[in-house]
């Protein structure tokens, strides 16, 4: 009983946070939203067992992401968003189709699928288990995320620097004299 | 123990994939469309871990980690596309961005 409470009260609140991301119409609302959505999610690793992967997702998705696009939405100024108009065969065809094929997914879930029963904290997730498998069995993908990370880097920065500043750094390189300069050459 | 059935939480997951979805289709703010794929993201993790219980194996949590990696990765490069778009065309709806090159 104590597990369905606090299943249904996180994820609740995870569905809840997930439509008014669809409802708000101001990102930065959509962004409150998704981190609220993030924060239920953790609870939920919680309550299968997953400890370490709860952390790292309050720590890295509702901190660090989060935060950059927080950061991105105020750099940019980002205003309310403007509507166009949604065409009539989406609402015809495609809201019966989403609602008959969530009905469908959930059913088959629920009564076709064999899954078994999961008691609160199921799972050994905490991090000495973790490690022991993402250092070992998981070393050389381990690895290569740090190189794609590096990857992401590089890229982030050549693509927000600005052409203007890279043709004036590539000027600064051979420098030619400024026209002060080569009169205070001539006083001496 | 309590226990309730796994199936539970990968209904959770797939409406909240479905909510990303339809999202990234309705939406017209570039950064609120990048934030539903975050969402459709969040939903497949929650299934990893579901199965994860389910299999009593514990590569479903690290491929959580993997997903978390590659979120962090598509976030920064994203972010830095969108910053480079609203640069070009001071416009963050998509409507107006028809055009990959200006």
């Amino acid at each position: 009983m104590l597990h369905l409470l606090l299943f249904l009260f996180f994820g609740v609140i995870c569905v809840a946070g997930a439509i008014n991301l669809l409802a708000q119409s101001h990102p930065i609302n959509s962004a409150l939203s998704l981190i609220v959505v993030m924060a239920s999610l953790a609870a939920e690793y919680l309550l299968l067992g997953a400890e370490f992967v709860a952390a790292v997702q309050v720590i890295v998705y509702a901190g660090a992401i989060m935060v950059l696009f927080i950061f991105v939405i105020m750099l940019l100024n980002a205003g309310t968003e403007e509507h166009t108009k949604g065409s009539r065969v989406a609402i015809i065809f495609g809201v019966p189709g989403v609602l008959i094929g969530a009905v469908l997914v959930a059913w088959t879930l629920l009564y076709r699928s064999n899954t078994s029963q999961v008691a609160i904290g199921a799972m050994p997730g905490g991090p000495y288990v973790i490690a022991q498998l993402l250092f070992r069995r998981f070393l050389l993908p381990f690895e290569i995320t740090s190189v794609l990370i590096l990857i992401a880097i590089m890229g982030a920065v050549v693509l927000t620097s600005r052409p203007d500043a890279v043709a004036k750094r590539h000027d600064t390189e051979t420098p030619e004299p400024l026209p002060e300069l080569v009169g205070a050459g001539k006083e001496h | 123990m309590e226990t309730i059935p796994l199936s539970y939480y990968l209904v959770l997951s797939g409406i909240l994939f479905v909510c990303g979805v339809l999202g990234f289709l309705i939406k017209r703010n570039i950064i609120t469309i990048f934030m539903s794929i975050e969402l459709m993201l969040n939903g497949v993790n929650l299934s990893f871990v579901a199965f994860a219980a389910q299999w009593h194996s514990l590569s479903g949590q690290i491929f959580v980690f993997f997903v978390m990696v590659v979120a962090a990765a598509e976030a920064a490069v994203g972010l830095a596309i969108i910053i480079a778009v609203y640069r070009t065309r001071e416009t963050l709806n998509v409507d107006q961005v028809n055009l990959l090159k200006l």
